[in-house]
């Protein structure tokens, strides 16, 4: 049992359902992070866990105690949301107070968690202001330091960082994640941003249509998706999606492709589980970093594999220079070291890392285990 | 004026600009006319009206009708001034605009924030409140007035007016609060404040405009009626009845400076109102998205 735990937990609207039997536990400490695109249901269960919306079906356990129709504020959560929700009429040290205040906490200890926690977040000069006149940045600190005057059990965050221009959102992921090594608290963050959800979790929840598609690490997610959907929704570029049939070559299971000019290659996959899918047609999945230039490839793979093709278009993007090829009639895009020499019309040797690709049943879309 | 240029205004040249100004100054003194017979024949003695010359400055100033209008002139049977009939109006007013704008901002909240199965078609019934011809409720009010033991009475007026003004209060409110923002709500209600706690620290005070858009609205309305007060004021019948037995009277020598007077008097709390918290009405107006 863990720390919040969510227990076959439905949502319905009318006959409609549309969150469908998510089961989440979540250990003390852990940094949760539910991420799909919009209207996936990630912030119907954020909310669920909050006790701002009703649950249809299953139980949401804080501590140990079962929440439902618990009120809000007897959870012992706090939310920052996505606007981040500061009272316009209250000034900052009000703001962040004001929970305490409604729970009955005396004033000297109020002014005391509310001194401690400006320091942290370092809003001191803040407090006799107005949120009006904070700039965005300011605003999700408060927003922030609101919720951890309350010491609460768990921290919910909805799209928090959405509203902040590129530069901010990546100096606010940073801080959040240094917060969270610093205090160890639990929390639940919703995102449809993949890079937040790899960079600031323990564990990713990959939602989509109301369903919890996979479940783990970042690692887990990232390498091994559970389905067609995760991974084309997590990793930017997205993986590549090539379709390819199994062949059996030395006994030992290959990916035959064909390349540009429609020439068949076979890639040797380092999975023998697949020799039973022979003669079948597959998806063969692989990220985008997984193929480059020989002097780039990954030196402790154990499965490169070379692989001539045409170059299509290039792209530098400063730090890497992505190549878009075309394989199997798709494009299929390769991230090179900045000064590889490629151009486009050129051929080129590509090496291929097949201990990173991923082979998926094009029938149910989901991977198949090695 | 191509010197000094505001972003909004276009940029004019100078004898546009005075005709413009000409043509504004006209429409002005038009418009200001009737206020000035009123005033300056309530400061003549009756002959010099009577003698004929109405636009003209008293030759004798005198404040003898404003005098008589306020205590001794004759209302009905009775030569006591308008003074008592302005109290009544001022108790009438008062917790009528006080109550109907405090249950207006309720039901917004309700209506915006507590949202429940069918409450667009209460807000829809309630709206309906805002068409009602007076004259049609007339007989049923006076029905539960009588049943109620308040016909006649100050705070049977001011039950009549609150039930008439609810619509238009709640129709502003609901208006006002629907672009408030409900993350601010919910963010309230983790904080562990409840129903009145968030009305009363999150919402009102932010009301500012709206709330002034309403006792505006309402004060005028209810200052003005002279339907409800004449049917349900019974002995304590509000000013504009008042006014009108003043100015009405079939006996006796027409007193028009005192009427004038007495008018103007009748007029006064609502002018005072408009120069007040004009400024906060067009802007409530505006940020209501509601049309007067």
């Amino acid at each position: 049992m863990g720390f919040l735990d969510i227990r076959d937990v439905t949502k319905s609207y009318g006959n409609v359902e549309v969150l469908h039997r998510v089961d989440i536990a979540v250990e003390e400490g852990e940094f949760l992070v539910l991420v799909g695109p919009s209207g996936c249901g990630k912030s119907t269960l954020l909310n669920m866990i909050a006790g701002l919306e009703g649950i249809s079906g299953g139980e949401i356990a804080i501590k140990g105690r079962v929440v439902n129709g618990v009120h809000p504020s007897r959870r012992n959560i706090a939310m920052v949301f996505q606007s981040y929700a500061l009272y316009p009429n209250m000034t900052v040290g009000q703001n962040m107070t004001f929970g305490l205040e409604m729970h009955g906490v005396p004033k000297p200890e109020r002014d005391r968690a509310l001194a401690d926690v400006a320091r942290l977040l370092q809003i001191d000069h803040l407090l006799d202001r107005k949120p009006g006149q904070l700039s965005g940045g300011q605003r999700q600190r408060v927003a922030m330091g609101r919720a951890l005057v309350r010491n609460p059990d768990v921290f919910l965050f909805d799209e928090p960082l959405s509203n902040l221009d590129a530069k901010l959102r990546v100096d606010m992921r940073t801080e959040i994640k240094k917060l969270h090594h610093k205090l160890k608290t639990t929390i639940v963050y919703v995102t449809h941003d993949q890079i937040e959800a790899m960079t600031l979790s323990t564990r990713i929840a990959v939602m989509n249509k109301g369903y919890v598609q996979q479940l783990g690490t970042p690692k887990q997610i990232y390498d091994t998706p559970a389905n067609l959907f995760v991974a084309t929704f997590m990793g930017s570029p997205a993986m590549n999606i090539i379709p390819a049939t199994i062949v059996l070559q030395d006994g030992k299971p290959h990916a035959a492709i064909t390349d540009a000019d429609g020439q068949p290659c076979h890639l040797r996959l380092g999975q023998p589980g697949l020799a039973a899918w022979q003669g079948k047609p597959v998806l063969l999945g692989i990220r985008p970093e997984a193929m480059t230039d020989p002097e780039g490839a990954d030196r402790k793979s154990a499965n490169i594999v070379a692989l001539r093709n045409r170059i299509t278009v290039t792209e530098p993007a400063g730090a890497d220079t992505f190549v878009t090829m075309t394989l199997s009639g798709k494009d299929a895009i390769a991230r090179m070291r900045a000064d590889a020499a490629v151009a486009a019309g050129q051929a080129f040797d590509f090496a291929v890392n097949m201990e990173k690709a991923v082979i998926f049943d094009p029938d149910s879309g989901n991977r198949i285990a090695d | 004026m191509s010197a000094v240029s505001q972003d909004t205004a276009v940029s004019t040249g100078r004898v546009t600009r005075a005709f413009l100004y000409l043509v504004l100054l006209l429409f002005a003194l038009f418009y200001l006319l009737p206020l000035y017979v009123m005033a300056i024949n309530s400061v003549k003695p009756l002959d010099e009206i009577t003698g004929g010359n109405m636009m003209a400055l008293p030759s004798q100033w005198t404040l003898a009708p404003w005098r008589s209008a306020w205590s001794t002139a004759q209302i009905g049977v009775e030569p006591t001034g308008l003074r008592p009939y302005f109290l009544n109006s001022i108790l009438m007013v008062v917790p009528a605009v006080a109550i109907s704008t405090i249950i207006g901002a309720l039901n917004g909240y309700v209506l915006t924030k507590w949202r429940f199965r069918g409450d667009t078609w209460v807000f829809g019934l309630m709206l309906f409140s805002c068409f009602i011809p007076f004259q049609i409720v007339l007989i049923p009010m006076a029905v539960v007035l009588g049943k109620l033991g308040l016909a006649g009475s100050v705070p049977g007026l001011v039950l009549v007016h609150v039930v008439y003004g609810i619509g238009f209060t709640t129709l502003y409110f609901r208006n006002y609060y629907a672009s408030f923002p409900t993350e601010l709500v919910r963010a309230a209600m983790i904080d562990g404040a409840g129903f009145f706690a968030i009305f009363w620290r999150i919402l009102l005070p932010v009301s500012g405009p709206i709330a002034v858009v309403s006792v505006i609205w309402q004060f005028t309305n209810i200052w003005n009626d002279f339907l409800f007060g004449v049917s349900f004021g019974g002995t304590s019948q509000p000013m504009t009845v008042a006014l009108n037995n003043l100015v009405q009277s079939s006996t006796g020598v027409k007193e028009y400076n005192v009427h004038f007077a007495g008018a103007i008097l009748a007029a006064l709390p609502t002018l005072f109102v408009y120069i007040v918290a004009g400024r906060y009405f067009v802007r409530g107006l505006m940020a209501g998205s509601v049309k007067g």
